[in-house]
């Protein structure tokens, strides 16, 4: 779909503050792969995954119509709709836990398309078993990598997203990859 | 060492197609459009929440994409079903070519031109008005040729039949879904007899009387249709017909009022 050019994201609060109908469609395809990608790994599910995104930013949208324009001009986009984002996810996460559901299969063979059928059996092993250990950390480990190495934040933004200290999220990370290293290696 | 990091910024997936499009049409900042069967094939259906904004033959979805972004400045995505709210009243304008109260939503368009498409969709399916008629409906007698270049410039073909509005001289005139020859092939699906028709405008015919009711009709008027050729007068024009002692159509209104 074509909408003109793009805004960078750097230009995005100041054009949202001016004219939030016309920058709004910006924000969204500038932000939403990574928003999809992390509310996957946060959830498990494509489904689950869509709708988070969809509301996060619905979310989003409503709010700024409620924001004076100094606040909106001064806003961190991402970490500001990654805070939306990551509350659905633990939410959508919790109610899952209460509500046990058969979980969807989950992409495959993607990571690697010019690899040849075999490789691309072993690639897409490789990254169901990713997946697998990924889902088995504990949330703020799990929240912690998935906005640092999937969604790719910044600490200081994954800070602002989660809520809590850049030093425990530094540390949520780091633990969180450690047990990811010695799971996968235990395994192979 | 596993790289894990690494491994980790190969599950970024690229979000599904419909999922940018979804976000839009839910906060309200694009339109949507349906692909629906019409008797000139499949056609684009473009719709506001006020009704039907758009239509064109099916071709290349991006193209009536990027056309419609041109033309009102909103982003427009494919959607699966058209609203309930609208989809009886637009199937049968579609299907049956019942337009009259089809939802339509004309904001961008001049006054005047509103005007005429307004009026234009409550012409019956299988039926014909000339240019000036729709003129002197609207209270705008002598503009016919504006009446020509708004029906020429109608937006939303077949949900406003502006293939119903023909030439005074019994030629069908223009048409702008697809090719001119469209307008004979719809009125020929609606059941009008086009040729008969053409024949009777050709030496001078523009409204037929019935002998019995002494009320005189457009030819194309359901009421006209029903005259038997015995009791069937013909006038040139509505002063001879009133000369005659006939009085006009109340439906089709064969002299405005």
């Amino acid at each position: 779909m074509a909408t003109g050019g793009r805004i960078a994201l750097e230009a995005l609060p100041a054009a949202l503050a001016a004219d939030r109908d016309t920058a709004f469609p910006h924000l969204v395809r500038a932000l939403i792969d990574g928003i999809y990608s992390g509310a996957l790994r946060l959830t498990g599910s494509r489904a689950d995954a869509e709708e988070v995104a969809q509301e996060a930013f619905i979310r989003a949208y409503r709010a700024l119509g409620t924001y004076p324009p100094e606040r909106i001009a001064g806003l961190r986009l991402r970490e500001w709709v990654w805070t939306i984002a990551a509350n659905l996810c633990r939410n959508r996460a919790r109610s899952r836990r209460r509500h046990p559901e058969e979980p969807l299969p989950l992409d495959s063979g993607m990571a690697h398309p010019d690899a040849g059928p075999e490789a691309q059996v072993l690639a897409a092993a490789g990254q169901e078993m990713l997946e697998a250990h990924l889902d088995r950390l504990p949330w703020a480990q799990r929240s912690a990598v998935v906005l640092r190495h999937v969604a790719g934040l910044s600490y200081a933004e994954v800070a602002a997203a989660l809520a809590r200290p850049v030093g425990t999220v530094k540390a949520d990370v780091h633990r969180g990859l450690r047990q990811l290293r010695e799971s996968l290696e235990e395994e192979s | 060492m596993t790289d894990v990091p690494a491994r980790l910024a190969t599950l970024r997936a690229p979000a599904p197609a419909h999922l940018l499009p979804g976000v839009l049409a839910r906060t309200g900042l694009a339109d949507r459009y349906v692909t629906r069967p019409s008797a000139l094939g499949p056609v684009f259906v473009a719709f506001t929440p006020r009704g039907v904004s758009l239509v064109e033959l099916a071709a290349d979805p991006a193209g009536f994409e990027d056309r419609y972004l041109a033309r009102f400045r909103r982003p427009l995505v494919a959607a699966d079903a058209l609203p309930a709210r609208l989809a009886p009243a637009v199937d049968r304008a579609l299907e049956g070519g019942h337009t009259r109260g089809a939802p339509v939503d004309l904001q961008g368009l001049s006054e005047f031109q509103a005007a005429v498409l307004r009026r234009a969709a409550e012409i019956p399916p299988g039926e014909v008005r000339p240019y000036g008629w729709v003129a002197d409906e609207i209270g705008r007698p002598g503009s016919d040729r504006a009446v020509g270049n708004a029906l020429a410039a109608n937006p939303v073909p077949l949900v406003v039949p502006c293939h119903r509005v023909v030439r005074a001289d019994g030629r069908l005139g223009r048409y702008s879904l697809g090719a001119d020859a469209n307008k004979r092939l719809l009125l020929e699906a609606e059941g009008l007899e086009v040729e008969a028709y053409e024949g009777l405008a050709a030496r001078g015919v523009r409204y037929l009387g019935s002998a019995t009711t002494h009320i005189y009709c457009h030819p194309t008027c359901r009421h006209a249709r029903r005259i038997t050729a015995s009791h069937r007068a013909e006038f040139r024009t509505a002063t001879a017909a009133a000369q005659a002692g006939f009085r006009p159509c109340r439906d089709c209104r064969p002299q405005a009022a």
